[in-house]
């Protein structure tokens, strides 16, 4: 499954915001963490402002910090925010055939599958898998690949 | 049957204890799951008690959170060996928490405490399986560290 470029924005945001919440980055801050660009980021930023997520911090030291509920917040409310990951899949020439009724049953066990693990892993639980990603990498063992 | 919402929140975290299921635990454990179910079950429940309360082994685990007194949750699982084809794991088929008492670490407190029982049987694994529409108990899984694991549940309307 892949995940479009803001919405993979907004989980590193979110995640990286949500490792401490009295913090304040950056969108500069943030975008140089990952790599991606500084200008997309803030767009996607001022929609996770706008649904409540974080807050825009004025002044000296200013940033964006985490205003969310990090227990209830899940990676599948965050996909929403930027996918319509819910809506049926557009029709597509030889649905209707029984090869393509197939096809799409299938799919839609994929789909199933990948909605339900969305729901279920809240940014807490993503705040501990990546502490135990870092302490493998402090093991020397390798942290999880790009 | 009344909540008692304030039981942990008013109390310090050690006033809750974990400890096998006796027999007077029973029908609060029947009260707990029709709360939350909205079905009430006492022969499955029962069943469960015997086989994995009075009859306990190393393998059989059924543990009950409890403070003052009063069973605030609960926890069944057991080592399974080569269903499947998988060598002996810990198997947890049941997990409740009374709703007044969530977000409280009962969950985490029973979850800790049958993976310790498993741990002393010789097992390295713990398992289970969930409904996809279950969001809140995949999730508190989830948050136990628990992940997508080697086996994939299919299954045919006959």
């Amino acid at each position: 499954m892949r995940l479009q470029k803001a919405t993979r924005f907004a989980l590193y945001a979110i995640l990286d915001l949500a490792s401490d919440p009295e913090k304040q980055f950056s969108a500069a801050e943030i975008a140089e963490r990952y790599g991606i660009s500084v200008n997309h980021l803030s767009k996607v930023l001022r929609s996770l402002g706008r649904a409540g997520l974080v807050e825009a911090v004025r002044g000296a030291g200013g940033g964006y910090r985490f205003t969310g509920n990090a227990k209830r917040l899940t990676l599948l409310d965050l996909v929403r925010l930027f996918e319509d990951i819910d809506a049926a899949p557009g029709r597509e020439p030889g649905d209707a055939t029984p090869e393509g009724r197939a096809l799409g049953g299938v799919l839609e066990e994929i789909h199933d599958i990948a909605r339900a693990t969305l729901s279920s892993i809240s940014v807490a639980t993503m705040l501990k898998l990546i502490a135990e990603e870092r302490r493998k990498a402090g093991d020397g063992l390798p942290a999880v690949a790009e | 049957m009344p909540h008692q919402n304030s039981s942990i929140a008013d109390g310090p975290e050690a006033a809750l204890q974990v400890r096998p299921a006796e027999p007077s635990d029973v029908p609060a454990v029947i009260a707990l799951d029709a709360e939350t179910t909205g079905l009430e079950k006492p022969a499955y429940w029962s069943d469960l008690f015997e086989r994995y309360g009075r009859r306990r082994t190393r393998d059989r685990v059924f543990l009950i959170a409890e403070h003052a007194g009063q069973p605030v949750g609960f926890i069944v699982g057991e080592v399974r060996a080569w269903e499947f084809g998988s060598p002996p794991s810990g198997w947890v088929f049941a997990v409740n928490v009374r709703p007044g008492a969530r977000q409280l670490g009962v969950g985490s407190r029973l979850f800790d405490a049958i993976c310790a029982c498993f741990r002393q049987a010789g097992v390295q694994t713990v398992r289970t399986m969930l409904s996809k529409d279950a969001t809140l108990l995949m999730s508190f899984f989830r948050s136990q560290g628990m992940r997508a694991g080697p086996f994939i549940e299919l299954e045919k309307s006959l």
